[in-house]
């Protein structure tokens, strides 16, 4: 056949040759000089800031610093206060996550839902929450409801405070979410004899989950962060053994340095385990 | 009873069928706007009614009213005996016998072929994973696409989707089906092979009920055609009597517009 040569990909005569080699790139484009920046900007910083610290007069005890996280006495380990206050603050960032999702989906589908007083009592929830500081509600839940509700535990007062107060985003992000569905899958759903639950949890929602997961996951980072606000009512998380170290030890700027850079970690970790999930969603269909 | 009510229990007794869906003085309204107006239509056991008009007419209401995606609020529709009302355990009562094929397919993208059509079985029904299975692949080889049965709608063609969307349907096992515009979504090249699909599930004896812009597909395969315009029904007629010798002027326009482009 006559076309198998030109579907072959070699020019006819008369064509112009492509040019063999990629042409040179510009220095200031290339990867060589984004490290060169990068490099200046970071040295220009770490300069300006020895220069402050320098002027301060600020002793570094790094040394110290090994023991706010164990200490091996008599052959044995013993965590110290940070590592204390990581696990609390893992425990209700763990807590958090769950009742944040559960409150958020509840909320959300009582919106959706046909029922008037549903609907009216998700509004007012959302409303006050969304339009109150959270020190505020964290006080209220701490010196007002915890008395009242007969919670014994500033741990569990102040996880369901901020899972409250975390959850009115989260419904708003899952209604986008549900929305985003369209009639027709309810429809559809309807006509093959499922009822408004099942409709739900076979159709709405496995189709809504991967649209929410990347917002969903700011407000989780969220809550870690926010965890931190519950050091004000005695709870011994992360940032409350670090106050408690730093008077103590007066080693505040390493304290702090190392607290921010545990909650980067978590809070990191935490992206980059959803970022993964969300690939493998994507993956599969 | 309206002049249409007497010509439908006329039309009915000479066809000597028992009744499956009734329809009887209907009235809906969206908000202000009067969309059916006094309808009464009755549909017996294995007829097959074809429902025409211009767009806004009520036509697509009038069948979403039967399995109840949209509620009538004056009147009487009553599906296989069961009245329909706001009563959720005979919506499904009568959702589980009538199955309905959407202009826009509405396959569930997340499931493939086969699971869109086992989920309704396993999960309304009680079937187990096998027998869902079998029914649905039995289904699937009627609609003649055995062989997609592991992609997922999306590597279908419009066609192939509406197929799957019908198996869907049947897999149900419904007295009574709906189809509203099923083609109209459609490539040209592929409304037959779907038309060829409900010809033969017409053939077959199941009730029904198509709202079609499809003359060819309703001169071969309606026992009755249903002209609406403006929320009414105008005119109701066996197809010959329906195509050669319409009686309203609205009829005959919308006919001229339809059959001569």
């Amino acid at each position: 056949m006559s076309d198998s040569a030109t579907n072959s990909g070699h020019p006819g005569p008369g064509a112009t040759a492509p040019p063999t080699t990629k042409p040179a790139q510009l220095w200031w484009k290339s990867t060589w000089f984004d490290i060169v920046q990068f490099v200046a900007l970071g040295g220009l910083l770490v300069w300006l800031t020895g220069r402050g610290m320098a002027a301060m007069d600020y002793r570094w005890q790094w040394y110290r610093l090994p023991r706010a996280f164990y200490r091996v006495i008599d052959g044995e380990l013993i965590w110290g206060p940070l590592i204390d206050g990581l696990l609390v603050t893992l425990e209700i960032a763990a807590w958090g996550m769950v009742l944040t999702l559960v409150i958020g989906l509840v909320t959300a589908v009582l919106r959706l839902s046909d029922s008037i007083a549903g609907r009216i009592l998700a509004k007012v929830y959302l409303e006050t929450i969304r339009n109150t500081p959270l020190l505020v509600q964290v006080s209220i839940f701490y010196f007002v409801l915890q008395p009242i509700l007969g919670i014994n535990n500033p741990l569990w007062t102040g996880i369901l405070c901020l899972a409250f107060f975390e959850g009115s985003f989260a419904s708003e992000i899952i209604r986008a979410g549900i929305n985003s569905v369209s009639r027709g899958q309810w429809e559809a759903s309807a006509t093959v004899g499922l009822n408004r639950l099942q409709a739900y949890r076979y159709v709405v929602l496995p189709q809504a989950v991967p649209l929410m997961l990347p917002p969903l996951t700011g407000i989780l980072v969220n809550l870690i962060k926010h965890s931190a606000i519950l050091s004000f009512v005695a709870v011994f998380e992360l940032t409350t053994e670090a106050r408690n170290l730093i008077a103590d030890t007066f080693l505040s700027f390493e304290v702090w340095f190392v607290v921010g850079g545990m909650y980067l970690v978590m809070t990191i970790s935490l992206s980059s385990l959803v970022a993964l999930l969300e690939r493998r969603i994507r993956a599969r269909g | 009873m309206t002049d249409h009510g007497q010509e439908n229990a006329q039309r009915f007794a000479d066809a000597g069928r028992p009744a499956i869906i009734r329809i009887e003085a209907v009235n809906k309204w969206f908000d202000d706007f009067h969309v059916l107006k006094d309808i009464d239509l009755t549909v017996g056991a294995g007829e097959k009614v074809v429902v025409c008009g211009p767009s806004g007419s009520g036509k697509s209401t009038l069948i979403r009213c039967i399995n109840r995606l949209e509620s009538h609020e004056q009147g009487l529709i009553e599906v296989d005996g069961i009245e329909l009302t706001d009563d959720n355990k005979r919506i499904s009562e009568i959702r589980s016998e009538v199955g309905m094929v959407f202009q826009q397919f509405n396959l569930f993208p997340h499931l493939t072929v086969l699971e869109n059509c086992t989920l309704g079985p396993i999960r309304a029904r009680g079937l187990s994973k096998t027998d869902a299975r079998a029914l649905a692949m039995e289904f699937l080889e009627k609609v003649r696409i055995p062989e997609q049965a592991d992609k997922y709608p999306s590597q279908l063609s419009g066609g192939q989707q509406q197929r799957v969307a019908i198996a869907r349907s049947l897999c149900m096992r419904p007295k009574i089906m709906l189809f509203d515009e099923p083609t109209s979504a459609l490539d040209p090249e592929m409304i037959n092979e779907v038309l060829d699909v409900m010809t033969e599930l017409a053939e077959s004896g199941m009730t029904m009920l198509c709202v079609t812009h499809e003359m060819g597909f309703a001169r071969r395969v309606a026992d009755t055609m249903v002209f609406m315009d403006h929320g009414e029904i105008v005119e109701m007629a066996s197809p010959e009597t329906f195509f050669s010798t319409p009686k309203s002027d609205r009829c005959k326009d919308f006919l001229e517009k339809i059959l001569h482009h």
